[in-house]
């Protein structure tokens, strides 16, 4: 039987030392059993390597930072609808979120479809609502305050202790032992990232990573846990294991069920030593290491589409454990040309 | 005492826990002790056989066995509760 052909609009093209999902998240689709993939790459930058992989993105267009507002990106996604008559776009960054949430009804009118978590569910699992969240679901997370100045730190330390966990609000975080590295890590994310700045109890243990998916009912499309293996100096995953924790099934299950959660999201969870669970972050999106989720048997960009095209989609029972990722980079060889185009007219 | 029903043993020592996702590399006589549990052999059977196998005196087995179910518990290779209970 002939597989309907989906076209699809991927950001996070940007496959570097601190990837996005988007080539990722493409390698899915393209070995989707249920449909054939036309990958229209969507870049906020001309060096994005995904631009240059001609073989998983059929064209790319830049679009607008999010932080020009979504009328810009309305209007650019509008001209590049003219021309490529997207089915569905999965947005891959938290920056960019907010306004793909926001005009999703609009993008649903012109006739792309997004599967995306709701603006409440968005906002609840926010890094400076994670206390609120935890206590709400049962689900332990460590102490956190959220701080404008970084004197405020002070009030806080006796209950946080040290050393503290410093994060952005979308992206960033540096473990600080002492009041000169709070301030040094303070000022650093705070100029890239913005206020406020979140202070986390630091979790001692071993990292776990769940990635999955839910139907917005509550139910569990897909759920992988991966312990990470090898971590970089930013605090990414370049290997990972595929593990059958079911406590970490079980917690991610009540996830899903409890906040109805509408789309692929990424649990970032410490383990300590008597073995309990506290939830770090939650990331509403499909992580980088997605691919494992696919390569064990799993594969979520393939599930999401067909989520996003209202269709019915079984929910994985089984996965296989024991199946490993290594990350690895690639020099690629671009011509001149290709970057000039990106450059110059915003389409390759 | 029982092995943790999930871990898989390669031939060649190499140990994987599917629910921590850690792995490890047991010697040869490791081996022999963690097929033995797999089997449900009691910690007396297990004695006897590796006293058997490699012509050493008792309290020399008993300390070594000991201290590889210690190790074995610590990774969580055997379930906690059967580790109390023998």
């Amino acid at each position: 039987m002939k597989r309907p052909k989906i076209r699809i609009g991927v950001t996070g093209l940007n496959a570097i030392d601190n990837p996005g999902p988007g080539v990722p998240v493409i390698r899915g689709l393209l070995e989707a059993k249920s449909f054939d993939a036309h990958i229209i790459g969507l870049a906020y930058e001309s060096l994005e390597p995904g631009i240059y992989m001609h073989d998983l993105v059929n064209k790319t267009y830049q679009i607008p930072y999010p932080s020009a507002g979504t009328d810009q990106l309305i209007d650019r996604l509008e001209y590049i609808q003219e021309k490529e008559h997207l089915d569905v776009i999965i947005p891959n960054f938290d920056a960019e979120l907010y306004s793909f949430i926001k005009l999703s009804p609009r993008l649903k009118k012109m006739g792309i479809h997004t599967f995306l978590p709701t603006m409440e569910q968005f906002d609840e699992r926010l890094k400076v609502n994670l206390p609120e969240f935890g206590e709400k679901y049962g689900i332990h997370v460590p102490k956190s305050e959220v701080i404008y100045q970084v004197s405020d730190h002070k009030k806080h330390m006796e209950k946080l202790g040290w050393p503290v966990v410093v994060k952005g609000k979308y992206y960033d975080a540096g473990i600080a032992y002492n009041a000169d590295q709070l301030t040094g890590y303070f000022n650093k994310i705070s100029a890239k990232w913005g206020l406020p700045i979140i202070l986390q109890e630091f979790a001692h243990g071993t990292e776990y990573n769940v990635t999955g998916l839910g139907d917005g009912h509550g139910n569990t499309i897909s759920a992988v846990p991966m312990r990470k293996q090898y971590i970089t100096d930013k605090g990414k995953a370049w290997g990972g294991i595929a593990i059958t924790d079911e406590k970490l099934l079980n917690l991610t299950r009540k996830f899903i069920k409890e906040t109805k959660w509408r789309g692929a999201f990424e649990l970032e969870l410490m383990k300590n030593k008597k073995g309990q669970f506290y939830l770090l972050e939650i990331n509403p999106r499909i992580p980088a290491w997605v691919y494992l989720a696919v390569g064990v048997g799993q594969n979520i960009p393939e599930a999401y589409v067909n989520l996003a095209m209202g269709k019915e989609v079984d929910a994985f029972e089984t996965f296989e454990s024991g199946k490993m990722f290594v990350r690895y980079s690639w020099d690629m060889i671009v011509n001149l040309s290709d970057f000039e185009k990106i450059s110059t007219l915003g389409e390759l | 005492m029982k092995i943790n029903k999930h871990i898989a043993v390669s031939d060649s020592g190499f140990v994987f826990n599917p629910v921590t996702g850690e792995s490890f590399t047991a010697n040869p006589m490791g081996i022999e002790i963690i097929e033995m549990l797999k089997k449900e052999q009691t910690v007396e059977e297990i004695h006897a056989a590796v006293l058997d196998k490699y012509h050493t005196d008792n309290t020399t087995v008993e300390k070594d066995v000991a201290e590889f179910f210690e190790l074995l518990k610590n990774f969580s290779l055997i379930d906690r509760h059967e580790t109390t209970e023998n």
